[in-house]
């Protein structure tokens, strides 16, 4: 098999015109099952009362904004390591996606922390590692847009997003590191003390969001390709049909 | 595997505490329809102007 | 020929070759400590600067004694950081607006090697000041001897780490429409952590317990800032100048 052929521009733009249908129905159907599971069967937390309920998207969102940034500095390696410029499109259509799974984190993060914890924001160091991260998706994205050449973009914002990299393992390892206000981690390898319908519904959930941004990233990139492949004949052909 | 709430207007009510979740989750839903409309709006303008350079083109 | 664009147009070393890391380390910084040493204003301003960021805090929030002892380290250290963030354009810019960071990168010593080299001096001309600075200001603000020298410790330990960091992002933005606000918004939050780290390591000593694992993280963030990042900056130099 030809791992390249989907490498270019032209194949991967009707590949992922076909996949992102698809991703979007699998999150919809997820998202369902997800909610009813968390919003209409799941119990009440004994102490925390119904806002618990927030980590149904909480948690989720804030997987996603440390996974799609990992994702993201994974295709800007490649971007720099093979050159080509398929990867480097694709770090570009992550990167609204991530920003905003991390601003619904945060925003998420601080109305369950209100009534739960006091504060709508405190700086212990996984809320504020999570606040920097979001400035590095708004520093990549800014970065990439300023330059006339769209490779110089491509190429300087993905170096900038490797050195960021370093901020992931802060935010993962911050709850463990500083005993501060975030709660700690529930979920582990080595089994959870969530109610099981919680659990259920929380990796329900993160599975919607995985492939909500899975759709949302292909139809990004689809844009992409058509701004920066105008030039080229299978476009054009594209527009005439 | 039975509906924990008792009507709706319990739903609703998240035990007192309905400004914090549905602050959330309607944030979340709104977030979703803003990208929604600027990836149509990014498409739709990525087309026009396609359509723009070929009816330069064609013009020369 | 001004004598500032005459020393920069010794940017390719004389001999050509072949090149080395400490070849090239040597001469980039030697270069950029004698351009520094002719032109004092940049190091001037970087420490005045700093100076006059630490007196606007006492003036407005006001100039009560445990207050100001309170927030004397995070304050130093915020005020250190956007001094040594000022400085970075000083790096790369003018080299790269009349060529000499394009001669730079056909010379035979490899990019990692004088990259690194102008990042020390940035730090020899920013960074040593602002530490050799600080127990000064924090007498301004009352704060214990054992304090002040842990200050200077975590600054030592963490400015050359905002050079690197900063270097790197000084040579991603170059030629960037966006000036100076870009590189802000690329540099600061890289510098969160050595913030957090570095204040924390004083002000653990402030209020009587052990800076010693804050200062241990600073020096290990030092450890690989060196060894992962002058390849990053060399190559975005070459982004630059490509």
């Amino acid at each position: 098999m030809n791992w390249f052929y989907f490498a270019s521009p032209s194949t991967f733009y009707g590949l992922a015109g076909r996949m992102a249908p698809w991703c979007f129905v699998a999150a919809a159907l997820l998202a369902a099952w997800g909610l009813f599971l968390g919003l209409l069967v799941a119990p009440t937390d004994a102490q925390q009362g119904a806002v618990y309920r927030v980590i149904f998207i909480h948690v989720p969102t804030a997987w996603m904004s440390m996974f799609l940034y990992f994702l993201m500095a994974c295709y800007c390696a490649l971007s720099l390591i093979f050159n080509t410029r398929l990867s480097a499109m694709m770090a570009r259509a992550i990167a609204p996606t991530g920003a905003m799974m991390t601003f619904i984190a945060l925003w998420t993060g601080a109305f369950w922390g209100r009534p739960t914890w006091g504060a709508y924001w405190v700086w212990d160091a996984r809320l504020t590692s999570e606040l920097v991260l979001l400035f590095l998706y708004f520093g990549y994205i800014a970065l990439a847009n300023a330059f006339e050449d769209p490779r110089r973009g491509d190429r300087a914002s993905a170096l900038l997003a490797i050195i960021g990299v370093i901020n992931l393992p802060i935010i993962y390892f911050s709850v463990q590191w500083w005993n501060t206000l975030h709660q700690g981690a529930s979920v582990s390898f080595r089994g959870t003390s969530m109610h099981v319908t919680m659990l259920t519904g929380m990796l329900v959930m993160s599975g919607a969001a995985w492939m909500y941004a899975a759709g949302a990233t292909l139809v990004r990139v689809r844009a992409i390709i058509l701004e920066r492949e105008r030039r080229t004949q299978w476009v054009r052909d594209l527009g005439a049909a | 595997m039975s509906i924990y709430w008792n009507s709706w207007s319990e739903f609703w009510a998240m035990g007192g505490h309905a400004y914090f979740v549905w602050m959330s989750y309607g944030a979340l839903l709104a977030a979703l329809v803003v990208e929604m409309i600027l990836l149509r709006a990014r498409r739709k303008r990525a087309l026009e102007a396609i359509e723009e350079e070929r009816d330069l083109e064609a013009e020369n | 020929m001004t004598e500032a664009s005459a020393l920069r147009a010794r940017a390719a070393p004389a001999k050509a070759a072949e090149g080395s890391f400490s070849g090239g380390f040597a001469w980039a910084m030697a270069r950029d400590l004698r351009i520094a040493w002719r032109h004092p204003d940049e190091a001037v301003l970087t420490v005045a600067f700093f100076a006059l960021v630490a007196s606007l805090f006492p003036l407005g929030i006001g100039a009560e004694p445990q207050l100001l002892a309170r927030i004397g380290p995070g304050v130093i250290w915020v005020g250190a950081l956007l001094a040594a963030f000022l400085a970075l354009p000083n790096i790369f810019a003018s080299d790269y607006i009349d060529g000499s960071l394009e001669q730079m990168t056909l010379s035979p010593h490899p990019a990692i090697g004088w990259a690194s080299g102008k990042i020390a001096a940035h730090w020899i001309v920013s960074g040593v000041p602002l530490t050799l600075l600080s127990p000064l200001i924090g007498l301004q603000y009352g704060l214990t001897p054992d304090t002040l020298v842990v200050q200077a410790l975590s600054l030592a330990l963490g400015t050359p780490v905002l050079s690197l960091l900063g270097g790197a992002c000084a040579a991603l933005a170059l030629g960037a429409r966006g000036g100076g606000m870009l590189l802000a918004l690329l540099a600061l939050p890289l510098f969160v952590p050595i913030l957090i780290f570095g204040a924390g390591a004083a002000e653990a000593q402030a209020t009587g317990m052990t800076p010693m694992p804050h200062l241990s993280i600073l020096l290990a963030a030092l450890i690989a800032a060196t060894v992962g990042l002058p390849f990053a900056v060399g190559t975005a130099v070459r982004i630059a100048v490509d």
